[in-house]
């Protein structure tokens, strides 16, 4: 099978290629400068060693006639510009990918983190490269996660990317344990492979998740790659990149379906500003560099299936939004590039709503193919879209309430708080071991747009409502 | 093509880089760099120096490698074999890529964009000996079911047309024709090639006059665009730009689309792939990838061949004009390509103006849009292209850099409204951010349509929805129940025209698309309504008894059940509508 590896050129002369230098020029950050070197090329994979024979693993980020400029992964704390020893390996990173990494751990870099011993296998390029349009199969096969308010209103399938936004504080890990306990596809029975970067979260966020994985018999198909909030910053600019890097191996070499966990995007973002400003480039918005969108589309896009071949990426990565802001730059350009987004709202949460997901601003943009006759059911559509209407019309009943008092509200608007009400306490909450199959989900969608009046069901035919209203 | 070696990789700066270089390198030009002889174009010289823009991935890439010149800019080849192909940003055609070097992309790989062992059936359509003129049409070569391919001599030829090879089946580098000249004797082939950042000439500009019908009503009736014209789409994300791209994409009435993806996803560009051949244009009968053309650059591909990719796009749209068609260009997103060049010249360490960009930014985007337009061709046809650009602002904020300065180059803002985009209003063009400068352009056309009534009834329907956003203010305050019917009228009409005329839905098989027609008697159905509402409710009728009526419910419901060929249901409605309320407006109630 064609495997997504690059071939790299061929060294021209292998004694130049490993050459070792002694001594850098500047240490800033995580970046070191170089002078009097040959032949390097960009991008590619350095080892530093500090001197007391530990060596740390860093990449070109710019190179010229004798100099070059290289990011360090594990950070340059005590590094001295004299004993500094650099060797450049003439390749970019790479990770090991085989059958063994299923229920392994790795660190950020992608080295054994568990105690057992490297893999043996094929070294892959963690960079990837970019899926030919031509190349792509269109997502259309509705996975069923269990929870109603993505089932049945912001619908997962299988080869999208749809994030979650997410708030300090708020559930957004209980989500994903729930969707990687729950998500399957109805009628069959492959179990999901779960990939699991974590970047930045502390460790008893990743023992949580590793638990919760442990705790549903999925460990042995789970592969972790942890950049822990203790790890140095830099090395998370990998981290998702050797988790995707082993997703492609696993769906697109051994044809498994596999669902990517990427937390927290913001963390990431954050090392890229990090090195960004180190390097003195001029910023965009935030003191974000400009090419944030080109750099996060690099990691989003490859999410997705490939026609012929068996397997699938669906990717659920966590953005947190700073200060609960959707505009800030890192949702925003997530949000940008993502087919769509599932948002966690504070003021839902705050009522003690479980799942607190925003009915307005989550959207799955390619619902549309995965849901219908034949793949959950014909009604599907328009009984979303008319949620989605009234839950819109509820929100500004409820400003308008809190104006002129509820007493003042005509009977129908009344009446819309009360669907309002209905639709937050019986759609979208649930238990945290809920699992909801999509029958369920539509039917309560249905029990709950019964409280309107059916004139103002415009989304919705006579024949629909002729069978499923007030039933 | 001669190659030379024209310098050396001096820095590499991701898509940058920089070349000592000898004297003979020129601006502008078509160069490769490197043992994998990646694609890539001199930006800037200083000195000995040159800047590379590479257009594809420089990882690897080692000062001291080579760069090979080419002595022609960066061009794109035009000839038949173009319609219902898929390209990259330079061009370079990513279903061959794909059989070559499999699903993924890698570097290095060359592949001409227009396959060189097609055979087609010219047919000349001029005798020889004759004079030559630029853009001259002297052959035909029926390239696909929906569109003619006019083999043109180059806009520069003149002198005598002295040979013409007979009808008969070619591959398109065969020599079809001769041209002499004072310079001597040149080869016409079927193809030609031209560079991409070069607008292709016309012989003049044309006012325009007739509106692109693209079937969307908010956009026919309230913010047209004319043939030739250009409109800018804003949006945050996830508001519909891509999704008003594909609808125009599929139903607008130009005879031929340039779907440029710059920056954004992979899996757009596969459901164009997908379905677009599935799908018939209605004007035509035939099969819409017929007369489409992708240009896919997505967000994950190299950014300096996002750059090019509007160029590219917008030379191929002027080929296809230069033969008489009406081609429209959408591009999406012209962010992604704006930020492109920010990229790019932010790693050139240029000086960067508004929020990082570059000062040329504004040239830019008008050198861009300037190149729309209605024109007659240098063969005297009448032919345009109207340039669609989406813009996705960060933070959905229109105050930004690209979509200010587009504003100063477009005619048409369709503002897409979030608020609306959640509330699941689609298109969520807003009424009230939105405008169109053509509207006087195409009053004609449509009021030839419609016996002269399309003004009045778009003005009558702006002025509800105005006196709506006024009475909004007041209910935001005190609630609607305060009112008196006949505002509360006001306030049902609007909402009546946003749900049964404004909303139409993407993925619904009748509503998708809407001809001119259903258009304009949907919105007078509506009005006719308004009329008799309002004296039926000065006679004292109850708004709440006119809500019973039966004509509400198919009012509500005429997009979907009056189908596009079910004009004269629309036209039973009209009459139902006035029988029915007219009954409370002859006798008092
Ligand atoms: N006319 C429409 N009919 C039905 N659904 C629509 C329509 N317009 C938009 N939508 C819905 O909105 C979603 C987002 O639309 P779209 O992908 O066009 O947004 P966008 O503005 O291009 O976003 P981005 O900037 O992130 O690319 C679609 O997936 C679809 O669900
Ligand atoms: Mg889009």
């Amino acid at each position: 099978m064609n495997t997504p590896a690059p071939q790299p050129e061929p060294p021209g002369d292998r004694l130049l290629d490993r050459r070792e230098y002694v001594g850098v020029t500047e240490v800033s950050g995580p970046i070191v400068a170089l002078n009097g070197i040959h032949n390097v090329g960009y991008n590619e994979l350095v080892e530093i060693g500090d001197g007391r024979g530990n060596i740390r693993l860093g990449m070109t980020l710019e190179v010229s006639e004798g100099a070059a400029i290289a990011q360090v992964f594990e950070g340059t704390s005590g590094l001295r510009l004299s004993s500094t020893r650099v060797r450049f390996r003439g390749e970019p990173l790479t990770i090991t990918v085989s059958p063994e990494i299923l229920g392994r751990a790795f660190d950020g870099l992608g080295r054994p983190a568990d105690g057992s011993p490297e893999p043996s296998g094929e070294e892959r390029d963690v960079n990837g490269l970019p899926v030919n349009p031509t190349a792509r199969d269109y997502p259309r096969k509705f996975i069923q996660t269990g929870i109603s308010a993505i089932d049945g209103m912001n619908t997962l399938v299988r080869g999208q990317k749809l994030p979650i936004f997410s708030g300090s504080g708020l559930p957004h890990r209980q989500i994903v344990a729930q969707i990687t306990r729950q998500a399957k596809i109805v009628g069959e029975d492959t179990p999901f492979a779960v990939v699991f970067a974590g970047m930045g979260i502390k460790h008893d966020e990743a023992m949580f998740y590793l638990r919760s994985f442990e705790e549903s018999g999925a460990m042995g198909r789970v592969v972790a790659y942890l950049s822990l909030a203790d790890a140095p910053s830099v090395e998370r600019r990998i981290t998702p990149r050797a988790a995707l890097t082993a997703a492609e191996y696993l769906a697109f070499d051994l044809g498994m379906h596999v669902l990517v966990i990427l937390t927290d995007m913001t963390n990431y973002c954050e090392a890229l500003r990090e090195i960004s400003t180190q390097r003195q480039e001029i910023p965009s918005r935030k003191g974000y560099p400009g090419y944030l969108y080109s750099d996060l589309a690099s990691i989003y896009e490859r999410a997705g299936m490939i026609i012929g071949r068996q397997g699938s990426i669906t990717q659920v990565p966590v953005v947190s939004m700073p200060n609960d802001d959707i505009s800030h730059p890192v949702p925003d350009l997530s949000g940008y590039i993502t087919e769509g987004q599932i948002v966690l709202e504070r003021d839902l949460d705050q009522r003690g709503i479980y799942p607190p997901i925003a009915g307005l601003p989550s959207l799955s943009r390619l619902m549309k193919d995965g849901i219908g006759e034949g793949m959950t059911r014909a009604d599907h559509a328009h009984l979303a879209s008319q949620l989605f209407a009234g839950y819109a019309q509820v929100k500004n009943i409820r400003a308008l309430a809190s104006v002129i008092g509820e007493e003042e509200l005509s009977t129908l608007d009344q009446t819309y708080l009360q669907f309002g009400e209905t639709f937050e306490r019986k759609f979208l909450s649930q238990g945290l071991d809920e699992d909801r199959s999509i029958m369920e989900t539509l039917d309560l969608g249905w029990e709950v747009l019964s409280v309107l009046p059916r004139e103002e069901l415009h989304r919705i035919t006579e024949e629909e409502i002729r069978k499923y209203y007030g039933k | 093509m001669g190659e030379r070696i024209v310098g050396t990789v001096k820095r590499v700066v991701g898509p940058v880089i920089e070349a000592q270089c000898s004297d003979d390198a020129e601006m502008l030009e078509l160069v490769y760099v490197g043992e994998h002889r990646l694609i890539g174009e001199v930006v800037r010289m200083r000195q000995r120096s040159a800047w590379v823009q590479v257009y594809e991935d420089t990882t690897g890439l080692r000062p001291g490698a080579p760069v090979y010149g080419t002595g022609e800019p960066l061009s794109v080849e035009l000839g038949p074999g173009l319609v219902g192909g898929i390209y990259d940003g330079v061009q370079r055609p990513l279903d061959v890529l794909r059989a070559r070097t499999g699903d993924f992309i890698s570097k290095g790989v060359h592949a001409p964009a227009i396959d060189r062992n097609t055979r087609w059936h010219f047919v000349p359509q001029v005798q020889v000996p004759c004079p030559a003129k630029g853009g001259m049409v002297i052959g035909t070569v029926r390239e696909t079911d929906a569109i003619l391919h006019k083999i043109m001599l180059a806009p520069s030829a003149s002198g005598e047309l002295i040979h013409i090879v007979p009808e008969g089946d070619y591959v398109v580098d065969d020599i079809v024709g001769r041209v002499r000249s004072g310079d001597g004797e040149t080869d016409v082939a079927l193809f030609q090639r031209w560079p991409v950042r070069v607008s292709r000439p016309y012989a003049e500009r044309l006012p325009q006059s007739t509106p692109l019908i693209t079937g969307q009503r908010v956009v026919d009736t309230l913010f047209p665009v004319a043939r030739g014209g250009v409109v800018v789409v804003p949006g945050g994300f996830g508001t519909g730009k891509t999704m008003i791209q594909h609808a125009l994409a599929k139903w607008c009435d130009a005879d031929l689309v340039v779907y440029i993806g710059c920056g954004e996803r992979g899996n757009e560009m596969t459901e164009v792939l997908t379905d677009f051949p599935k799908l018939i244009d209605p004007r035509t009968g035939k099969s819409l990838m017929d007369r489409t053309i992708l240009i896919a650059n997505t967000s994950n591909m190299p950014v300096a061949a996002r750059e090019a990719s509007i160029y590219t796009g917008i030379t191929i749209a002027e080929y296809f004009r230069d033969m008489g068609y009406s081609v429209a260009v959408m591009a999406d997103s012209t962010s992604r390509w704006a930020e492109a060049l920010r990229e790019l010249s932010g790693r050139m360490e240029e000086m960067p103006a508004d929020e990082g960009f570059p000062a040329y930014l504004p040239t830019r985007l008008a050198e861009f849009y300037e190149r729309a337009g209605m024109v007659k061709t240098l063969a005297g046809d009448e032919a345009s292209i109207t340039t669609i650009g989406a813009v996705s602002p960060p933070g959905g904020d229109f105050s930004e850099p690209v979509t200010q300065h587009t504003k100063r180059f477009i005619r048409t803002f369709w503002a897409l409204d979030k608020q609306l985009a959640n509330a699941r209003h689609y298109p969520a063009i807003s009424w009230r951010d939105s405008y169109s400068e053509y509207v006087d352009d195409v009053s004609e056309w449509w009021e030839k349509k419609t016996n002269g009534e399309w003004r009045s009834l778009r003005a009558d329907i702006l002025s509800i929805m105005q006196r709506e956003a006024r009475l909004e203010r007041v209910v935001k305050l005190v609630g609607a129940d305060v009112l008196p019917d006949s505002q509360r009228l006001v306030l049902d009409v609007a909402a009546l025209f946003k749900n049964a005329f404004l909303q139409q839905n993407a993925y619904d098989k009748v509503d998708a698309f809407c001809v001119a027609e259903k258009q304009y008697l949907m919105l007078k159905v509506i009005m006719v309504y308004f009329e008799h509402a309002s004296e039926a409710i000065a006679r004292g009728t109850a708004l709440a008894t006119l809500n019973k009526l039966d004509v509400m419910r198919d009012m509500m419901q005429m997009k979907f059940e009056c189908g596009n060929e079910d004009i004269p249901k629309l036209r039973d409605l009209l009459a139902r509508v006035e029988r029915a309320v007219r009954e409370y407006t002859s006798t008092p109630a």
